[in-house]
C-alpha cells in the first residue's frame, strides 16, 4: 500500500492546496465525471482545502445512479421469471424500480446473486445449468469490454443458458447532451481516470474543440485530485483549454484499443434512457448482430410500461449538475441510505450517498 | 473423537445429562454452577449491578486470534467495564445444530472457562438447545454478565463533556478485517488476527487513573465511528477527530484498501474508547499503554459543544468532512 501512500502525503496535499489558492482569482466550476472522484472527494474533505473561487460539481459518474427506471423494472421483471437466476453487481440490488427493486424480489423468492465480475456470472451458469443466468450489464467503457469478453466467452463455449441485460453507457455523448443542455457555467471537466484507460483522450479533444473547455484526467487520490484541480484552474486562469493527463501511471491519449475493440465486437452504440438525461442518441450499447442470442431482451419478454422517477425526487438535476443533493426536499429527510427514494442515495458512488455521508451539515 | 451433536442432545434426557457433564460441567466448573440445579444462588455484593446480556453469532465459529467461546466471555465482559462495574458472573445459553462435531464444542467450550478464569468472572448457569440442521449455524451462545459498581463510580456514553478528550486503547479494526478475510472466496495471505480480549484490567486501571474519566465504550459492531456518534448524540455534544492520529494496523489497512472497507466502521472486540477530562488525558494515556493490550493507545480527538450529535474528521491528508453511522454496508455476522 506504499503506492497510494504517496499521493496521500500531508504535506504534498498541503501544498497543492496552497499553490490552489494562490492561483485562483476567478470564481470556477468544475464537474467531476466519475462517481469514484465524488467519493474520494468526500472521504478525504477535499472541498474543505480548497478556496471558496473553487466549486465542484457532480455529474453523471455513478453508474448505477444513470440507469433509467424503466432498466430496474425490466431487471425486476426477469427475476420474477420462473428458472431465471439474475447476476448482478450488489449496487443494484436496492435500487428502487417504479414498484419494486431485486432486494424485495430476492427477498419474496426470486433468485438474485451478487457478483463481482461478469466472469463470476458465467461460471454460475456453468455450474446452474438448470437454470437461465442473465447477467445485468452496466456500466461505462471501463466494465463494457470485460462484460463483452464474457460474451465472447460464453459463445465460444456454446453455453446456452447465458444472456446479458445490457444497459451500458457510454460517456463523451452524456458530455455533449450536458453541454447542449441548459447552461451549467462550467469552466472544465474532472475526467475519469478509469475510463479514460479504455477510450483514450480523444473524446475530450472535441469537448475542447467545440465548448472551450478544459478537460483534465484524474487519478482517483487526494494528491491526483488536487493536481488535477491547480491544472484545471491554472487552465482557466490562462484563458486556455486544452487536454492534460494527470493519471500519467495509467492513462496514454490512445487508451487501451483491445478493450474498443472487443466491446466493439460484441456490442453496438444504440439511443439510450439515462435517468435524468432523457434519451441520448447513440449513448448505449446494445448486443450486435454477432451476438443476439446472448441479448435478454430478445430471450424474455422485458417490454415495460413507461416509468415515472419518483415525484419530488431530483436524482436527475442532482446528476446534471443542476442542484446540489441537499436543495431537494426529499434529501436526508425522507430520503436517506437506509430508506433511499432515488437511485443517488442507494449507490455507494452516488452524490446523494457522499453528501449524506461525508457532509451533512 | 469424530462424534456429534444429535437432537437427543437436547432432548433433556440421558444424553442431554451426559453432555452437561462431560462438556460443560466440566470446564466451567465452580461452587454456584456445580450443584446444577434450577438456578445458580450467590451472595450478594453490596452497592449496584451492571448487568448486560449479548449474543454471539460469528461465522466462522474459529478464527485467528479466538474462537466464538472466547468473544463471548470477552464481550461480555467488556461491556460491563464500560460502565465501570467488576464482572463477577456470567451466564451461557448454547443452540447447538444438529451434526456439530463435539470436539468442536468442546473446544469452544474450553476456550470459553480459559477466558472467563482470566477474565475473573465465573460462568454460574448455563443452558443447551439442539436445532435441526440448516436451523442454526453450528453454535450460537447467548450469554449475560452482573457486575458490581464501586461507590463513586460514574461512567456512562452520556457523559462527554466539551472540551473532554478522545481516546482509543489501539488500532482499529482488527477483528472485523480478521473475520472478513477469514470468510470463504478472499484467500488473503495477510496476518491479520482478532483483538478479542478482556478489558477489566485496563478498565480498572483508567478508573483508578482518571477521576475525570467520564465515558468507556468498547467500539465493537459498527466500529469507532458508529459508537462515537452514539456517544455524540447520548451527550449531547459534537466530536472532533484527527484522523493522521487513529491507529490502524498496516495489514489491516492494506486490505481494507483492496477491499473498499473503512477500518473506522470495521468491528473491534479488544478495544476501548475513552473519554476523559482534558486534563486527565496524559494519564489515562499512561494507565492505557501500561496495559498489555494498549501499547498503541492514542488521544484522537476532542469534544466539542456543538452542533450536538455530529463526529467530525479532520482528515489526514488535511480536510475535514463528517464522519457518520454505519449504515447499510453488507458485512458479515462478525460477533
Amino acid at each position: 500500500m506504499k503506492h497510494a501512500d504517496e499521493f496521500r502525503d500531508p504535506q504534498l496535499t498541503r501544498n497543492l492546496a496552497r499553490a490552489i489558492t494562490a492561483a485562483s482569482r476567478k470564481p470556477v466550476r468544475f464537474m467531476e465525471l466519475c462517481g469514484t472522484h465524488t467519493m474520494a472527494i468526500a472521504r478525504h474533505g477535499l472541498l474543505e482545502m480548497l478556496p471558496p473561487t473553487v466549486e465542484l460539481v457532480s455529474g453523471p459518474g455513478c453508474p448505477v445512479c444513470v440507469t433509467a427506471t424503466e432498466e430496474i423494472d425490466r431487471a425486476v421483471k426477469l427475476a420474477r421469471q420462473p428458472g431465471v437466476v439474475v447476476a448482478t453487481f450488489g449496487d443494484l440490488l436496492r435500487v428502487p424500480g417504479s414498484q419494486s427493486s431485486l432486494a424485495r424480489e430476492r427477498a419474496a423468492g426470486a433468485k438474485v446473486e451478487i457478483v463481482y465480475s461478469p466472469l463470476d456470472a458465467l461460471e454460475l451458469a456453468k455450474r446452474q445449468t438448470a437454470s437461465q443466468v442473465v447477467f445485468l450489464g452496466i456500466g461505462f467503457e471501463t466494465t463494457a469490454p470485460t462484460v463483452a469478453a464474457a460474451m465472447a466467452m460464453a459463445k465460444n463455449q456454446g453455453l446456452l443458458n447465458f444472456s446479458v441485460l445490457a444497459a451500458h453507457k457510454l460517456l463523451p455523448p452524456a458530455m455533449e447532451a450536458l453541454l447542449t443542455g441548459p447552461s451549467l457555467g462550467l469552466h472544465g471537466f474532472i475526467c475519469p481516470g478509469h475510463v479514460t484507460t479504455v477510450i483514450g483522450t480523444a473524446a475530450y479533444e472535441e469537448v475542447v474543440a467545440r465548448h472551450g473547455l478544459p478537460c483534465v484526467v484524474a487519478g482517483f487520490e487526494p494528491a491526483d485530485i488536487l493536481a488535477t484541480l491547480l491544472m484545471l484552474v491554472k487552465q482557466a486562469e490562462a484563458g486556455q483549454a486544452r487536454v492534460e493527463i494527470q493519471y500519467r501511471r495509467a492513462v496514454s491519449p490512445q487508451g487501451n484499443p483491445q478493450a474498443r475493440e472487443m466491446m466493439n465486437q460484441v456490442f453496438q452504440p444504440v439511443d439510450a434512457a439515462w435517468r435524468g438525461l432523457g434519451v441520448i442518441p447513440q449513448s448505449g450499447l446494445e448486443p450486435g448482430p454477432d451476438y443476439r442470442e446472448l441479448d435478454a431482451r430478445r430471450r424474455f419478454d422485458l417490454e415495460v410500461p413507461p416509468a415515472h422517477d419518483p415525484p419530488a425526487c431530483r436524482c436527475g438535476d442532482v446528476l446534471r449538475g443542476l442542484c446540489r443533493p441537499p436543495d431537494c426536499k426529499l434529501f436526508a429527510a425522507v430520503c436517506t441510505p437506509t430508506q433511499p427514494v432515488g437511485p443517488c442515495m442507494v449507490s455507494q458512488e452516488g452524490t446523494c450517498a457522499a453528501w449524506f455521508k461525508y457532509r451533512r451539515a | 473423537m469424530n462424534e456429534t451433536i444429535l437432537l437427543d442432545h437436547g432432548a433433556g434426557g440421558r444424553a442431554s445429562h451426559e453432555l452437561v457433564q462431560r462438556v460443560f460441567a466440566r470446564h466451567f466448573s465452580n461452587p454456584a454452577l456445580d450443584s446444577l440445579d434450577d438456578a445458580a444462588v450467590v451472595e450478594a455484593p453490596a452497592g449496584r449491578l451492571a448487568i448486560s446480556t449479548d449474543t454471539f453469532v460469528v461465522d466462522p465459529i474459529v478464527f485467528p486470534g479466538g474462537n466464538i467461546g472466547s468473544l463471548a466471555v470477552h464481550g461480555t465482559v467488556n461491556d460491563l467495564c464500560c460502565r465501570g462495574a467488576r464482572p463477577l458472573w456470567l451466564t451461557a445459553g448454547f443452540v447447538l445444530e444438529e451434526g456439530l462435531p463435539l470436539a468442536l464444542l468442546e473446544e469452544v467450550v474450553a476456550a470459553m472457562a480459559e477466558a472467563a478464569s482470566a477474565a475473573g468472572v465465573a460462568i454460574v448457569a448455563g443452558d443447551t438447545k439442539v436445532v435441526g440442521r440448516g436451523q442454526a449455524d453450528k453454535v450460537f451462545i447467548n450469554t449475560a454478565g452482573v457486575g458490581v459498581i464501586a461507590p463513586g463510580v460514574e461512567i456512562g456514553g452520556h457523559m462527554a463533556r466539551p472540551g473532554d478528550a478522545v481516546l482509543v486503547s489501539g488500532s482499529m479494526g482488527d477483528h472485523g478485517v480478521t473475520i472478513l478475510a477469514q470468510r470463504a472466496g478472499l484467500g488473503l495471505n495477510a496476518p491479520l488476527v482478532s483483538d478479542s480480549a478482556a478489558l477489566h484490567g485496563m478498565a480498572a486501571g483508567l478508573i483508578a487513573a482518571c477521576p475525570g474519566l467520564h465515558v468507556l465504550r468498547d467500539p465493537t459492531r459498527g466500529g469507532l465511528a458508529t459508537t462515537l456518534n452514539e456517544i455524540a448524540a447520548s451527550s449531547g455534544v459534537a466530536l472532533e477527530l484527527d484522523e493522521g492520529t487513529i491507529p490502524v494496523d498496516a495489514a489491516v489497512n492494506g486490505v481494507c484498501e483492496l477491499l473498499g472497507l473503512d477500518p473506522l466502521y470495521l468491528a473491534n472486540e479488544g478495544k476501548l474508547i475513552a473519554i476523559v477530562a482534558e486534563d486527565q488525558a496524559p494519564a489515562a494515556l499512561e494507565a492505557m499503554r501500561s496495559h498489555a493490550k494498549g501499547g498503541r493507545a492514542a488521544v484522537i480527538g476532542r469534544v466539542l459543544e456543538a452542533p450536538a450529535g455530529r463526529v467530525w474528521l479532520n482528515t489526514a491528508v488535511g480536510g475535514r468532512r463528517l464522519l457518520d453511522m454505519l449504515s447499510g454496508e453488507p458485512l458479515p455476522r462478525i460477533c
